[in-house]
């Protein structure tokens, strides 16, 4: 597994200016972590503390005014082509089908915008193959809002994946789900990390999401958001929803539990 | 999509006679004088009376209207997507539309007098005047609402300022730009009549002028009969614009019954 795929260094983050002030917002402060290229990571903390700033400066969309930020062994500078998104609202175009919510990507990402003429019917194809991987085969002539809330969020993965990214950025994609779609999810995420090889960051405030999903959990502090804890999951893959009623789940996901509670105070 | 109720699709016809008869026996009931309130009646048969005067002045007052409110569209949406687009051109331009929109535009027609002389042209600019803003109010709008996740999404692949209007911020604006046009067209009509009114010597407005100036007051009635009918004919094309072109944002069964 090739280390540091992902590579903050002591990263600090701060909205509405690069001087400390009272407007200024300190996102994130000396934030450390690593991730492999292939690894499912989650991070978790208590609401507000940056995860969705981390989303942010791994993606390209924010730079750090003190620290670098590294994807794929190069410096952070502009955004990362290589990562897909995925929100907890699934943000589709209510004017386009599902099929054709799933090829916006390739419309805007190099190469693929250049070629969308030419290889229109090997997209197509591959959309099509992406929405049967997640169980949606045939759902793709829909419109967004003719889907349930796990299927749009279904669709929603679908389209962070459409362009084959390394990288693949989750920020709670799963919160405004109810609790069966959303252990039904999970199990669409295990198995697509476990058939693409790709690497996933998972933002969660959900202990158990990330203990069952991830190879490595990070905990966060409260805001300036920093590492608290760091912990390998070591649970057998391919891991089943039962694995979540076993005594050693119960216990990682307790000792995590503690870590945020001593993070909110 | 289920049939709509025969009661449904009759409503219209059904209210808009109801009005007529309670106006008709009202005036009939209460002995009100023709030259106070004419009864329906009496409209209609002053409509049938002056058929070609209304109609050659309904013309030209919907040529006026059309012209002015087809400049509307193309100057209110440039400039919709031009707030939309910046936040600079938004903080500058607003407060003058904002106090432009503020001034009666009735005070406007005697400096357009002034510049352009009476009769087609301060008509037509009048019903640009103000129907343009309504357009911009909900094209810039349209814009400014883009969930800033899927502005993320899109950025994060490389995608251009313009790739995300493009993609994302005309096609949300277009139910706003097209609910827009409903308010536009009627506003226009209004544009129309005031200039019409005060400095022209056709269209509908000039008409019921000199009916007044000569007590034809069914005459009046009928004029206004004649502009509530090409009001509700454009509103009704502009209602059919938009069910065509955006109809993926009308999928509410509110007030279905």
């Amino acid at each position: 597994m090739e280390q540091g795929f992902i590579a903050l260094d002591g990263v600090s983050h701060r909205y509405g200016g690069q001087t400390a002030g009272p407007d200024n917002i300190v996102a994130v402060a000396d934030l450390t972590l690593s991730v492999n290229r292939g690894e499912f990571a989650a991070v978790v903390g208590p609401s507000g503390c940056g995860k969705s700033t981390l989303m942010k400066l791994v993606t390209g969309l924010q730079f750090p005014y003190a620290g670098s930020v590294a994807v794929a062994g190069q410096k952070v500078t502009q955004p990362v082509k290589i990562a897909g998104m995925a929100f907890q609202a699934p943000t589709l175009l209510p004017w386009r089908t599902t099929l054709e919510n799933l090829l916006l990507p390739l419309e805007i990402v190099q190469p693929h915008r250049s070629q969308l003429r030419r290889r229109k019917a090997e997209y197509v194809a591959r959309a099509e193959r992406l929405l049967a991987s997640v169980g949606l085969d045939g759902f793709g002539d829909k419109f967004p809002w003719q889907l349930s809330g796990g299927m749009q969020q279904r669709t929603s993965l679908c389209r962070a994946l459409i362009h084959e990214p390394q990288l693949l950025m989750l920020d709670e994609p799963f919160g405004a789900l109810d609790a069966f779609t959303r252990e039904e999810l999970w199990c669409v995420i295990r198995d697509l990390h476990a058939t693409r090889k790709i690497t996933i960051v998972l933002v969660t405030h959900d202990l158990r999401e990330a203990v069952f999903l991830a190879d490595r959990v990070f905990v966060m502090s409260a805001r300036p958001g920093r590492i608290l804890a760091e912990r390998k999951i070591e649970l057998p893959r391919p891991r089943d929803l039962d694995v979540t009623f076993a005594p050693e789940f119960q216990a990682i996901v307790h000792d995590l539990r503690a870590h945020i509670v001593s993070a909110r105070q | 999509m289920t049939r709509t109720p025969l009661i449904v699709r009759l409503a219209p016809w059904l209210f808009t006679l109801g009005f007529l008869l309670i106006w008709e026996f009202a005036v009939r009931g209460f002995k009100i004088p023709e030259f106070f309130l004419p009864a329906p009646t009496i409209v209609a048969k002053a409509f049938y009376d002056f058929w070609p005067a209304i109609v050659r002045n309904s013309w030209i007052t919907l040529q006026e209207t059309l012209v002015g409110f087809g400049l509307a569209v193309g100057f209110g949406l440039l400039l919709g997507l031009a707030i939309g687009w910046s936040r600079t051109i938004y903080a500058g331009l607003y407060p003058l539309m904002v106090g432009f929109n503020a001034i009666p535009k009735v005070a406007l027609v005697p400096i357009l007098v002034l510049w352009f002389g009476i009769g087609f042209l301060p008509a037509v600019l009048t019903a640009f005047l103000i129907s343009f803003f309504p357009i911009v109010v909900n094209v810039a709008t349209g814009l400014a609402t883009i969930e800033p996740e899927m502005e993320d999404v899109l950025k994060a692949l490389g995608a251009s300022k313009l790739d995300i209007m493009r993609k994302v911020g005309i096609p949300r604006s277009l139910p706003y730009f097209f609910g827009s046009l409903k308010i536009a067209i009627t506003l226009a009509f209004v544009g129309t009549v005031i200039s019409e009114s005060i400095a022209s010597n056709n269209g509908i407005g000039n008409l019921m002028l000199q009916a007044q100036a000569q007590f034809q007051v069914p005459l009046i009635f009928a004029g206004l009969v004649a502009l509530a009918i090409e009001g509700i004919a454009m509103y009704g094309l502009m209602a059919m614009l938009e069910k065509r072109m955006t109809g993926w944002a009308q999928r509410s069964g509110f007030a279905q019954n």
